[in-house]
């Protein structure tokens, strides 16, 4: 929302300089986004006029000008077409800075001719977009000749923008923000009649004739419609002071029926519409649009409606969407003589759904919809017609009043305590009543209830009343009191997912990988690859950010890809995050290596790339950081489509709980996202990893064996194609009270080794009780070994 | 006697003391102690000696064993040693060359300041709480008093899901971490206080906005709770987060669907070698949205709001990283780009923790 200091002050009679009213709209929760002064940077410019203008001597498309800017006739080089004796514009002298095409004016020789400075245009000054020739300020400008033109134009005035939150919509108009500063101390609101005084005033113009032709069929979207017609209007330019102010905030000044019309709706927050009667067949109705109804509204867009909105329509077509936008086929115009102004009160809730659907964002709806005073419809339409007879004539009509608005005032609990034991803060219940008098406020002898003001639709409880009275008396009052908090040393509050989430998190830094964080949506064919996203979103802001992922591989291949485009040799990251899988999110630790696992060096010769026993390895470790029972985990494989078939697994907890995905990914993954070097990876699913329960702090009572452990190994042949694990499962299990490790610690084909056979060493430790072993023991455990290893189809090497 | 004795021991010791190496001394040993040496020649002669004889000889004969022996021994450590340091001073390395080793990695920023906050909050007696991301509109707008027709709804430029088979909106990605507050309020009793960081999303992206960030939400609700101890825990929490005693607020009246009264809350800054830092008042930058949880929001999660009350607060976990480590570029966090992470990340055994100080 956007005022200037002048405009405020119209309603507003105080002394206070704008750095003070700057901080005080900010105090009191109006919060000030920028203050400009627009004529600081044309300080320089003045209003000049052209005395005469020759043809330049070598230039067919330039002037040589001789202009009066308040001195001694100054001589003008000027392109502009419209440049001719006897104009008055705006000068810059040498030495002013032009902002439009930022450079500094210099005394010049164009083609030969001596130029004095410039002629400026619209665009030059940043003061419009136009930019066929230069400024016309017209004959009234001929008294101002050399007056600064920010002056002359009244651009000395600053202009304030500020934050309007959504709960009030009484401030987005230029007077609810004077009544809040005058509540904050600012100074006085002055009356309503003496702002409009010089405007018309506000009374209901007196006619004794009927008033026009309107009615409601939709009274739940439209509760009331008042509307009062003027006929033999001269739609012309509107003044000076009404087309300063709306250029001032932007607004482009287009006539004085519309510009009539933007000017009520900032200045009292009460949006208006005037439709040409001309253009209109019969009479209006408020009533919903038709299935199938369509309406070209004045932003040059057509709009499909349903029965769900309030349109305002004639006998044979729709010429509004109620409370949001005009129709552009009853709009006014140059020509147009007789006007009917709409001053009506639409329900908050439809304006906000229709709005809504039509994604229509205009300033009237985010009026209507945050909900206007129901109690200024009479006086917003007497300002309304008062404005247009004064400005373009023309005798008014009777006042037909549709409907009836929801006057009546809501009464709220008013608990001055409540200032203390919610706000914290000590307010004595007196200056509580002058803070919400001063906003409007009823409140009753008996400081009981309160009176809401129409205008604050917003207040509904007790809780609000409190804000009001601490937002102006000042919130920087409240002190600052200290949360309770129990005798001793905090409490631990981390939850064992947390704690589990810290452990994995840093014990994948400790071993190199570092910690990315990508996108929770990805896009679609990413997410086929590992089984499509259950979860699409309507409205994504891109292709490639289009569904929920269901795995965290895709994001982190892509930063992998990144990394490796900018020569990062070895890349090592991570992602904790969720996957979005059905009706849950899964909670998921995601390692991808890809590059170099050990550079070239002077030790161990050329590099060595990532394999998939690097991502067993961070598997493994990260699952023993975990806390899960790794020693208990099976090795099994299905690890699905995105891995490479015969380089990959799974580690289970029992046949079915897959506590992580690791190996190698398989190429077709990895083109997907123009990755052309084998990538290994690891997924660890943190809820399949079961909870610790709690034993207490006492570990079980231990004592160290106190004989030596001794070891043994043994050679074994077998199939090719057997999985090593199910030998060193069945070494262990030959004996589960002597053997404690089983470690491999050769494979080999070749020479010695049958075609389609390997042969797998392992050494075993024993560990003896009470008494160390004998040898007859020791055989006998060794024949027990190579028992259990011969059901895998083992044979003892010789 | 004692004349051929000294003699003895003169040959001796300078057999010893002249010894080229081990094996050379050995022979002197062998000489001297062996079964056929002198010395033991000689201390078997004892036993042949009359006893008056034994008292004048014996003495000398088993002083000059003793002194032979030590001076063996001696000659023995000496040559060893002389042979070991040979040894080593051959077994040199370049001890200059590099060695491999795994460089070391790192974790995010957003999760560093993440586990800043819970230590922080876990002192004032917050634990920290979570929910789906995955929203329902209910969690999301409705129980937080944002009605389906608030305006509030357009200004969170939501992600959506599409509807049901009957037209109803009922997913969307979560726009705040407010939602967890409804969760917690539902599923507990009260007193809460909690703290729920956690990743939300908006369809907004340029310079300084990514369509997903992360939010932390604070909740306290208990009996007697004011404004005012909204205040100081903000106050509190920034000063560890900051680890500054110069942080000072500014609250600014605001409004937020879910709370009344609402503040913002700006933080002083001022400039340190041109850079700007959280700290003294040169400036004021918005850090938090706060409030008092509104009567309804409590009404919503079943519970009465003339009995229990409290505030909310929440801030950007991303923008707290910037504010404190210096930042510049939001787009960066999720680029997962290793030099940017190696130059922000922190150390894997960065903990924070309030004994040595929550930022590193």
């Amino acid at each position: 929302m956007k005022f200037t200091l002048g405009w405020l002050k119209e309603h507003l009679d105080t002394d206070a300089d704008i750095d003070a009213i700057g901080e005080a709209l900010t105090r009191i929760g109006l919060e000030v986004e920028r203050i400009e002064n627009p004529g600081e940077k044309l300080a320089d410019f003045r209003v000049a006029k052209v005395l005469n203008a020759q043809p330049h001597p070598d230039a067919d498309k330039l002037q040589v000008l001789s202009v009066d800017a308040g001195g001694d006739p100054l001589q003008v080089v000027c392109g502009a077409p419209n440049a001719r004796a006897g104009m008055i514009g705006v000068f810059g002298p040498p030495g002013a800075y032009v902002p439009g095409p930022a450079f500094e004016l210099k005394i010049a020789q164009i083609r030969g001719v001596t130029s004095h400075g410039m002629m400026c245009s619209v665009r030059e000054l940043e003061l419009g977009d136009a930019h066929e020739g230069i400024i016309e300020l017209g004959e009234a400008a001929e008294g101002a000749i050399g007056v600064p033109y920010s002056d002359y134009a009244g651009l000395t005035d600053p202009v304030i923008d500020v934050a309007i939150t959504p709960n009030r919509q009484d401030c987005m108009g230029v007077r609810g923000i004077a009544r809040d500063l005058a509540a904050a101390g600012l100074g006085t609101l002055k009356p309503l009649t003496e702002v409009y005084a010089k405007a018309g005033g506000t009374e209901p113009v007196e006619t004794t004739g009927d008033g026009p032709d309107i009615r409601i069929e939709d009274s739940e979207g439209c509760p009331a419609f008042y509307a009062q017609s003027v006929s033999g209007v001269g739609n012309c330019e509107s003044p000076s002071w009404m087309k300063r102010r709306l250029a001032a905030i932007g607004q482009r000044p287009i006539s004085a029926l519309v510009d009539i019309t933007n000017f009520v709706m900032n200045d009292l927050g009460r949006p208006l519409h005037v439709y040409d009667m001309a253009k209109l067949d019969g009479g209006l109705v408020a009533r919903k649009a038709k299935p199938g109804e369509q309406v070209l509204a004045l932003n040059e867009k057509t709009y499909a409606l349903d029965d769900s909105m309030t349109v305002i329509a004639d006998g044979a077509q729709v010429h509004g969407i109620g409370g949001i936008m005009g129709g552009e086929d009853s709009g006014v115009s140059d020509m147009t003589s007789d006007v009917l102004i709409e001053c009506a009160y639409f329900d908050p809730d439809r304006i906000a759904r229709t709005g809504q659907r039509l994604n229509i964002p205009s300033d009237a709806r985010q009026r209507f919809e945050r909900g206007v005073d129901p109690a200024f419809l009479e006086e917003g339409l007497a300002i309304a017609t008062r404005l247009v007879t004064t400005l373009c004539g023309g005798t008014a009509s009777g006042i037909t009043r549709a409907g009836e608005p929801p006057v009546e005032k809501r009464s709220v609990a008013f608990r001055p305590d409540m200032v203390r034991t919610l706000g914290g803060i000590d307010i004595d219940t007196e200056t509580q009543r002058a803070i919400l008098d001063r906003l409007g406020f009823e409140i009753d002898a008996e400081n009981t209830k309160s009176l809401v003001p129409t205008w604050r639709r917003d207040v509904t409880g007790p809780a609000d009343l409190v804000e009001e009275v601490i937002r102006i008396h000042g919130i920087d009052q409240v002190p600052s009191t200290p949360l309770p908090r129990p005798a001793g040393v905090a409490q631990p509050t981390a939850t064992w997912e947390q704690k589990l989430e810290r452990k994995l998190r840093r014990a994948a830094a400790t071993r190199g990988f570092h910690e990315a964080i990508t996108w929770s949506f990805i896009g679609e064919s990413e997410a086929a690859i590992f089984g499509g996203s259950n979860w699409t979103l309507a409205n994504p802001i891109s292709e490639d950010m289009k569904v929920m992922r269901p795995s965290l591989l895709p994001g982190l291949l892509t930063a992998a890809q990144r990394n490796l485009a900018h020569s990062e040799d070895s890349v090592r990251l991570f992602e904790l995050g969720r996957r979005y899988i059905g009706d849950s999110e899964h909670p998921t630790l995601t390692l991808v290596m890809a590059g170099d696992a050990a550079p070239r060096s002077w030790q161990s010769g050329k590099s060595r790339g990532f394999d998939g026993y690097d991502a067993k390895a961070a598997a493994l470790a990260l699952l023993e950081a975990a806390g899960a029972p790794v020693s208990n985990l099976l090795v099994m494989g299905e690890a699905g489509d995105a891995w490479h078939p015969g380089r990959s697994a799974t580690l289970r907890l029992g046949p079915k709980n897959v506590l992580a995905t690791f190996g190698m990914l398989h190429p077709r993954v990895l083109k997907a996202v123009d990755l052309d070097v084998p990538v290994a990876a690891v997924e660890i699913f943190l809820d399949a990893i079961p909870e610790k329960r709690s034993q207490g702090f006492l570990r079980p009572a231990y004592a160290p064996a106190q004989l030596q452990a001794v070891t043994r190994d043994f050679a074994f042949l077998v199939d090719a194609d057997l999985p090593g694990d199910a030998l060193i499962r069945a070494v262990r299990g030959a004996d589960k009270k002597a053997i404690v490790d089983a470690r491999l610690f050769d494979v080999f084909t070749g020479p010695g080794v049958d075609e389609g056979k390997k042969s797998l060493a392992v050494e075993v430790t024993l560990q003896p009780g009470e008494k160390s072993f004998t040898d007859e023991e020791l055989k006998a455990i060794g024949d027990k070994i190579v028992a259990s290893a011969e059901k895998q189809g083992a044979t003892l090497r010789g | 006697m004692t004349t051929d004795i000294d003699q003895l021991r003169d040959d001796l010791l300078a057999a010893i003391d002249t010894a080229a190496g081990l094996d050379a001394l050995d022979a002197v040993r062998v000489h001297a102690l062996g079964k056929q040496g002198i010395i033991t020649a000689q201390l078997k002669s004892l036993g042949k000696m009359s006893p008056e004889e034994r008292q004048e000889n014996g003495p000398h004969i088993h002083g000059l064993r003793e002194d032979v022996t030590n001076a063996i021994a001696t000659r023995k450590q000496a040559l060893e040693d002389a042979q070991l340091e040979a040894r080593l001073a051959s077994e040199t390395m370049d001890m200059t060359l590099p060695v491999d080793a795994v460089a070391p990695g790192s974790i995010h920023p957003v999760s560093q300041v993440m586990d800043e906050l819970a230590e922080i909050f876990a002192d004032l007696g917050f634990a920290v709480a979570s929910g789906p991301e995955i929203e329902d509109d209910w969690h999301n707008f409705t129980a937080l008093n944002i009605p389906e027709t608030h305006p509030a709804r357009a200004m969170h430029d939501t992600f959506y899901f599409p509807k049901d088979a009957d037209g109803k909106q009922a997913h969307l990605l979560r726009t705040h971490t407010s939602p967890v507050q409804i969760r917690t309020m539902m599923q507990g009793k009260p007193p809460v206080r909690i703290i729920a960081p956690g990743r939300v999303y908006r369809s907004d992206s340029d310079a300084t906005h990514t369509p997903m960030f992360h939010q932390i939400e604070g909740l306290v609700i208990d009996k007697g709770i004011t404004l005012a101890h909204l205040k100081w825990t903000l106050e509190t929490f920034l000063k560890a987060f900051f680890e500054r005693d110069d942080i000072v607020l500014r609250l600014r009246p605001s409004y937020f669907p879910f709370t009344e009264p609402s503040a913002e809350v700006d933080v002083g800054y001022s400039y340190e070698k041109g850079r700007r830092v959280v700290g003294g008042s040169e400036g004021w930058m918005e850090v938090l949205g706060s409030g008092m949880v509104h009567p309804n929001v409590i009404r919503a999660c079943g519970l009465d709001p003339d009995e229990w009350q409290g505030f909310a607060f929440g801030t950007g976990v991303d923008r707290l990283a910037m504010l404190k480590y210096g930042m510049d570029d939001l787009r960066a966090f999720f680029d997962g780009d290793m030099r940017w992470l190696r130059h922000y990340g922190f150390a894997a055994l960065d903990v924070p923790t309030l004994s040595g100080g929550v930022g590193a």
